[in-house]
C-alpha cells in the first residue's frame, strides 16, 4: 500500500497533479449547478412578483 | 434538404429542456468511465520503462491538455454560428464553454509542470507547444474579459466571437508545434497515423479518460448553457411553463 502511494519516488509530482485535476472536475460541476440554481430562483423571483421585470440584456 | 432540426437548435426553449434530458446521459458515463481510468492508469497499468510510475501524470494531463483545445474549438464553432446565423443559442453555448476551458488550460499547464520537473528538470521553459498553450489561457481570459466589459449583450457576443475566430490560429500551431519546431515536449504518443505506440494496458485508461473528460465536459456545457438561457430569455413567456 505505502508502494502505490510512492509511486516510485514520484509522488511529489504525482498526487499534486492529480490533486489539481480533481479539484478543476468537482469546482466545475460545483458552480456549474450553483449557477444553474441561482438562475432559477432568479427567474422565480420575478414571475412570482408579477413584474415583467427590466427589459434589455438578451431581448434584441 | 429539412433544416426544422437546424431551427429547433435556434429555439431556447427547445434547447433548455433537451440539455435537461441529456445531462444525466453525459454525466454517468463520464464518471464511470473516469473512476474506471483512474484504477487502470494508477493500479493496472505497468510503470514505463523510462519514466517509471512518473508516466502516469499523463492520465491527468493528456485528458485536461485534450479538453483546453477541444473546449476551444467547440467555443470558436458556436460563435461563428452565431455570428453568421445570429443565433443567440449559439452564443450562449460559446458563453457557456469559456470558463470550463480556461480552467483545463491552468490543469493542463499545472499538471504538465509536475510532469516536466522530474523528467525535463525544470518546470517551465519557453518551449512553442508550452507556450501556444498558454496563450490558449490568455485567449480564454480575454474571451471571458471581453465579454464581462461590454454591458450590451448582443454586442458582447459579437464582439467575443470576433477574438473566438482569430484565436483559432492558436490551435494549429498547439497541435504542430512538437513537429514544426524542435520541441523539448514529447510527441503524440496516441494520435497519430500509424498504431500508438503505447501497450494496451497503457493506453486503454488514457483512451478512457479521454472519453470520460470528453462526457464530463458534455455533461457541464449543458448545465451551465442553460443557466445562460434562463439569464438570457429572462422575460419570455415560456420560462413561465417550465419553472411551475
Amino acid at each position: 500500500m505505502s508502494d502505490f502511494f510512492s509511486m516510485g519516488g514520484y509522488a511529489l509530482f504525482l498526487w499534486p497533479a492529480y490533486a489539481v485535476t480533481l479539484l478543476a472536475i468537482v469546482v466545475n460541476v460545483y458552480t456549474a449547478r450553483r449557477d444553474l440554481q441561482s438562475a432559477r430562483m432568479e427567474a422565480r423571483r420575478r414571475l412570482s412578483a408579477g413584474s415583467p421585470g427590466d427589459p434589455g440584456r438578451g431581448q434584441s | 434538404m429539412d433544416w426544422t432540426w437546424f431551427h429547433k437548435f435556434g429555439s431556447p426553449p427547445h434547447v433548455y429542456r433537451l440539455a435537461g434530458v441529456l445531462t444525466p446521459w453525459f454525466a454517468w458515463p463520464a464518471a464511470l468511465l473516469i473512476l474506471g481510468a483512474l484504477y487502470g492508469g494508477l493500479v493496472l497499468a505497468p510503470p514505463d520503462y523510462q519514466q517509471g510510475d512518473g508516466f502516469r501524470i499523463i492520465y491527468v494531463h493528456a485528458p485536461s491538455a485534450w479538453l483546453a483545445v477541444m473546449i476551444y474549438a467547440v467555443m470558436a464553432t458556436a460563435a461563428g454560428v452565431g455570428l453568421i446565423w445570429r443565433m443567440k443559442v449559439a452564443h450562449a453555448v460559446a458563453a457557456s464553454c469559456a470558463g470550463v476551458g480556461a480552467w483545463f488550460t491552468v490543469v493542463s499547464l499545472l499538471t504538465g509542470m509536475l510532469w516536466g520537473k522530474p523528467m525535463w528538470g525544470t518546470y517551465w521553459v519557453w518551449d512553442p507547444r508550452l507556450t501556444a498553450q498558454l496563450i490558449l489561457l490568455f485567449l480564454y481570459l480575454g474571451f471571458m474579459g471581453l465579454r464581462a466589459s461590454i454591458d450590451d449583450l448582443s454586442r458582447a457576443d459579437r464582439a467575443s466571437a470576433v477574438l473566438a475566430l482569430v484565436g483559432v490560429v492558436n490551435l494549429p500551431i498547439i497541435r504542430y508545434s512538437v513537429e514544426w519546431w524542435n520541441s523539448i515536449h514529447q510527441a503524440p504518443s496516441v494520435m497519430k497515423m500509424d498504431r500508438p505506440s503505447m501497450p494496451f494496458d497503457m493506453l486503454a485508461p488514457l483512451l478512457a479518460m479521454l472519453l470520460g473528460f470528453t462526457l464530463y465536459f458534455g455533461a457541464v456545457l449543458l448545465i451551465r448553457l442553460r443557466a445562460e438561457i434562463l439569464r438570457r430569455e429572462r422575460n419570455a413567456s415560456w420560462i413561465r411553463e417550465e419553472l411551475t
